[in-house]
């Protein structure tokens, strides 16, 4: 494994933590938010945060696609998905996230057909094999996903598959960037811009950050030394007096992002007003919905969808751990009634969420942290 | 479910230019490939694949690095190999 030695060589991540050291100095405090909950599960995963220096803080982002669905959405997926005769198909991430009633998994049990699917494709499929029966696909996530249900609506429109429908919750990346920006709760010195979304919407996007807020960003890859290199990047803007948009994960990340992919997008979706997000509230123009030439596949329009909303449960805090605010064990139910086996929370769920990737190995002796780079490959 | 799995092109689909068999981690399955149309992909390129898409073209060193870190995950490649190989066609 010679090509992964490169990215976890305790000597490179030495080198690295190195000059992070010596770029923070001890005069002041350093809040730079992972904005991508990739890079969280990496973080908590590899113990970067215990090798950091004590002023060099990470907080943690909204950029968990399963975390950031209100619950009032998913009491709407089941609400479609107990219609007689519809065939219910989400990842399965979005199975065990409980709403006001529950969760879909729950819904299976109690006789619904809630079925999970690897990809939008396989949903697709699944219409064409039950003719007779309505198919609906649960659509969630940022634009990394979002071009693969376009491509999928596209497919069904071209094939003429009229049982086939698209439920969606596709959120975009800049808003909530924004909020967070906004929000007095939070002061940030710079952010970890997320890896995977931005292979689609390129760096681009990022550069309000900068111009606006005056901020740097750093398109982060997922390796621990990745994380590490970028956050040098983060300091040594600073100590250069810079804010900008750079891209540390250039082996994958290009400026202006992947043009089919937005092209798909935009020829399927269009923003909708507003959308609710978890812990944020109502943020305007941040998701998609389908246009109206797509309205015969749109699932909001086919079916009676609720449109429900619930408050979080008055013991949950995912709000304020999505928006950096508290650390997850800071929550009052972190890890006691609320678990990865049984989550209250969104956050508690996905193994990208805050809570998850931190109740999984976030318990890690710092030895073990300092050791950064021997874990076996 | 955002990490992406990597996996590596074996054949393009003969009757649908969306279409290509890869190979992920001696798992075989077909994936679309519409997302990467510009990039003229070949047998025996590596992408890296988001639910059933490939999402990105990269090379031997990083599809090794992303593998192991799936390993890592506690179950992360689990999950996806399970989820990949329930949907084979």
């Amino acid at each position: 494994m010679r090509f992964v030695d490169e990215y976890r060589d305790p000597v490179a991540s030495r080198r690295v933590l190195a000059r992070i050291v010596a770029l923070a100095g001890t005069e002041r405090h350093y809040k730079f938010m992972e904005v991508c909950g990739g890079h969280t599960h990496t973080i908590y995963r590899h113990g970067i945060e215990h090798v950091l220096p004590r002023n060099v803080e990470l907080v943690h982002g909204p950029g968990c696609p399963v975390c950031v669905i209100p619950m009032g959405r998913i009491d709407d997926a089941i609400a479609v998905a107990e219609t007689p005769g519809v065939i219910f198909t989400s990842f399965g991430d979005m199975m065990r996230v409980p709403g006001g009633r529950g969760t879909l998994l729950e819904a299976k049990a109690r006789g619904s057909d809630v079925r999970f699917v690897y990809s939008p494709l396989d949903a697709l499929k699944i219409a064409v094999d039950n003719p007779d029966r309505e198919v609906v696909f649960f659509a969630v996530g940022f634009e990394t996903t979002a071009p693969s249900t376009a491509v999928t609506l596209l497919k069904a429109r071209a094939d003429r598959v009229m049982n086939f429908s698209v439920f969606s919750n596709h959120v975009t990346i800049v808003p909530p960037v924004k909020a967070i920006l906004e929000s007095p709760d939070l002061r940030l010195d710079g952010f970890l811009g997320p890896g995977h979304v931005s292979t689609v919407v390129g760096n681009h996007p990022y550069r309000f950050v900068a111009q606006e807020y005056g901020l740097p960003l750093v398109t982060a890859g997922f390796e621990p030394l990745d994380i590490l290199q970028a956050i040098e990047m983060l300091l040594t803007q600073i100590s250069e007096g810079r804010c900008e948009i750079e891209n540390q994960y250039t082996r994958i990340v290009r400026d202006e992002g992947n043009p089919r992919a937005l092209q798909f997008l935009a020829e399927v979706f269009e923003l909708r007003p507003h959308f609710e997000w978890r812990g944020l509230g109502f943020i305007a123009q941040s998701a998609l919905k389908l246009r109206d030439e797509f309205a015969p596949w749109d699932a909001e329009l086919r079916f009676a969808v609720p449109g429900v909303r619930v408050a979080d449960p008055k013991a949950c805090q995912c709000g304020e751990v999505l928006k950096g605010v508290i650390k997850p064990w800071e929550c009052k139910v972190f890890g006691t009634a609320c678990t990865p086996e049984t989550p209250i929370g969104t956050c508690m769920v996905s193994s990208e969420g805050a809570c998850a990737a931190y109740y999984n190995f976030g318990r890690l002796h710092r030895e073990a942290a300092v050791s950064l780079g021997r874990a076996s490959a | 479910m955002c990490l992406g799995i990597p996996g590596q092109l074996v054949e393009l689909s003969a009757d649908n230019d969306q279409l290509a068999r890869v190979d992920v981690a001696g798992v075989r399955r077909m994936i679309n490939i519409g997302l990467l149309e510009d990039e003229e992909l070949a047998p025996g390129d590596w992408v890296l694949i988001h639910v059933g898409f490939a999402m990105s073209k990269i090379d031997e060193e990083e599809a090794a690095v992303a593998l192991a870190s799936l390993k890592l995950m506690g179950s992360g490649l689990e999950d996806e190999m399970e989820m990949l190989r329930g949907t084979i066609r």
